[in-house]
């Protein structure tokens, strides 16, 4: 259909003028006073706020700790993914649907619920004080709570394309005489590699920005286990807003890039199946 | 869709050990993962009996707490719905210059960290923000107020219903509406006759979702908040200041509400799902 024959249809104009007025102020215009306000602050105020030694630690820990937590959903985000996809088993509608827990859960309530699991005498981090590992109030505790938080994103993105692997190309692998595990590194992994990149991308945006659910396990240590959206919050409520205001420009700078990379890849898995 | 398992030919399927070690596992991080922590939110909250509980939730403050998360949802959701609706309209069925950046902006909010959407709003609205000491002058509170919680609830929101409808709509095509177009339907008769129940499903799954983010957003509200006990406390932060105050099984069983309202959304989510299999980018 050509653009031409598309504005049959009415109501083009008062959507793209709502819509538009609506993203300008609430979006765009707020957004933009944070870049200005970092901009007046002076190149020299704005490079120390950002690169002060607790800055760079919090950002430091925000990017081990979100990698950390997108890695172990990459993992058994691909093996849940398999799982439901390919085998039956009872309540196995039930679990899909739990598998959105994270989205649905306020992060407050997470955080709470996953320090008293993970804490000293917690059901499960009992089990590890035993063995003298601390999870809750340490980094350990954070990649807990990210990998809760990413959990649904790799499970989603493998999931789907899983469901539309032709099972003819394994038939095939199969028929010239490949094992089954060979079949599965060889023909199957590499169809949900793009898939899995790009969940392995959204797990870690989200991971990064992540403030409700990490709080209450992290401990909140300067330089130790404070992460970089609770430094924000820190210098907000100290009134050290350009400080603030520095340290969220360089992390919207960074979530925008994730942002634009995620589309790309996206993008990109969406043409690898078309070409199927 | 794959093929059931016993129509599977034996060459396709796994070595059974290996099958059950892959459910094993798979199992084991979700009990780990999800199921634990929804359970020990009941568990915690029924703590010390049934009658602490409702003490909890039927608590002057606990109930100001509800209902403002009510009266926040009440307001967004709608906006949002609109909002979702005419950008939606506009991105699916119209090709213009920057329908690409369009799009970029109205994602946005969800690569944005919570804190950040919520602190651009003090930056616009605060004391010392771009139109603060106006504001001051004509003694409207925004932020550390109801509007700022609204206006933050907003923005993380904003794309859940638009996000839906897109994909929905471009797959959907026009040519119902452009045949009641031409037999001499006007415009809005042909959205509301037509165009609105083609989206329902679609449209009442992006509604449970921003409903479900609306009610339970921390980070944002958090900072715009103020925490004003009675005031300007939604849920999630009264939970917060309960469990701080070392009240565990007060937080927890208003926590209950929360994860009440997060298994209800994802019965509805699995419902519609069924219904009628959106394949839109999900959250």
């Amino acid at each position: 259909m050509t653009s031409a024959d598309r504005r049959v249809l009415p109501g083009f104009r008062p959507a793209i003028t709502l819509t538009v007025a609506y993203v300008s102020l609430l979006i765009c215009i707020p957004l933009a006073t944070l870049v200005l306000k970092s901009a007046s602050l002076g190149p020299a105020a704005f490079w120390s706020a950002v690169t002060s030694p607790r800055a760079l630690s919090a950002y430091r820990l925000s990017i081990v700790t979100a990698l950390a937590g997108a890695s172990i959903n990459a993992v058994f985000g691909s093996i849940v993914a398999w799982v439901l996809v390919r085998y039956e088993f009872p309540g196995k509608r039930i679990v899909d649907a739990l598998v959105d827990l994270p989205f649905a859960l306020p992060t407050a309530v997470a955080g709470i619920a996953l320090t008293s699991l993970y804490s000293e005498n917690g059901w499960i981090g009992s089990l590890f004080a035993a063995h003298g590992v601390k999870i809750a109030y340490t980094p350990l505790g954070i990649v807990v709570a990210l990998t809760f938080i990413g959990l649904p994103f790799v499970v989603r993105t493998v999931q789907p394309v899983l469901e539309d692997l032709e099972p003819e190309i394994e038939d095939a692998a199969a028929v010239l005489g490949a094992a089954r595990m060979a079949t599965l590194a060889r023909v199957v992994l590499p169809g949900v590699v793009p898939a899995l990149a790009t969940g392995f991308a959204l797990a870690f945006a989200r991971g990064l920005g992540e403030y409700g659910s990490v709080v209450f396990i992290a401990g909140n240590m300067p330089m130790v286990s404070e992460i970089t959206p609770l430094l924000i919050m820190i210098k907000l409520e100290q009134y050290d807003y350009a400080g603030a205001t520095a340290i969220a420009l360089v992390f919207l700078i960074v979530s925008f890039t994730m942002l634009l990379a995620v589309n790309a890849l996206a993008r990109k898995s969406a043409a690898r199946l078309r070409m199927r | 869709m794959a093929a059931p398992a016993a129509s599977r030919p034996a060459h396709r399927d796994e070595h059974r050990l290996l099958r059950i070690a892959l459910i094993a596992v798979a199992g084991a991080f979700l009990v780990l993962f999800l199921f634990f922590p929804l359970v020990a939110v009941f568990v915690k909250a029924f703590e010390k009996g049934a009658a602490a509980y409702v003490a909890a939730i039927v608590d002057p403050i606990a109930r100001s707490a509800i209902e403002l998360t009510l009266l926040v949802a009440f307001v967004v959701v709608p906006v949002n719905v609109v909002f979702g609706i005419a950008a939606a309209w506009a991105i699916a069925k119209f090709d213009f210059p920057g329908r690409g950046l369009l799009i970029t902006v109205i994602d946005a909010p969800f690569a944005v960290s919570p804190v950040v959407s919520g602190m651009v709003f003090v930056l616009v609205f605060g004391a010392h923000g771009l139109i603060g000491p106006w504001l001051i002058a004509h003694d409207i509170k925004v932020v550390f107020a109801v509007p700022g919680i609204i206006l933050a609830t907003l923005f993380v929101t904003s794309p859940f219903v638009a996000r839906e409808l897109i994909p929905l709509m471009e797959t959907q095509g026009n040519e119902e509406e452009e045949a009641a177009l031409t037999l001499g339907s006007s415009g809005w008769k042909t959205f509301f006759l037509i165009s609105l129940p083609k989206m329902r499903w679609g449209l009442l799954y992006g509604v449970v979702l921003c409903n479900a983010r609306a009610m339970g957003e921390f980070g944002a509200v958090s900072v715009v908040s103020g925490h004003i006990q009675g005031l300007t406390n939604t849920i999630p932060l009264h939970v917060e200041i309960l469990y701080n105050e070392y009240q565990f099984s007060a937080a927890f069983a208003v926590a209950s509400l929360l994860s009440l309202l997060a298994l209800v959304t994802l019965f509805l989510k699995a419902a519609i799902t069924r219904r009628s299999r959106p394949r839109g980018g999900g959250w």
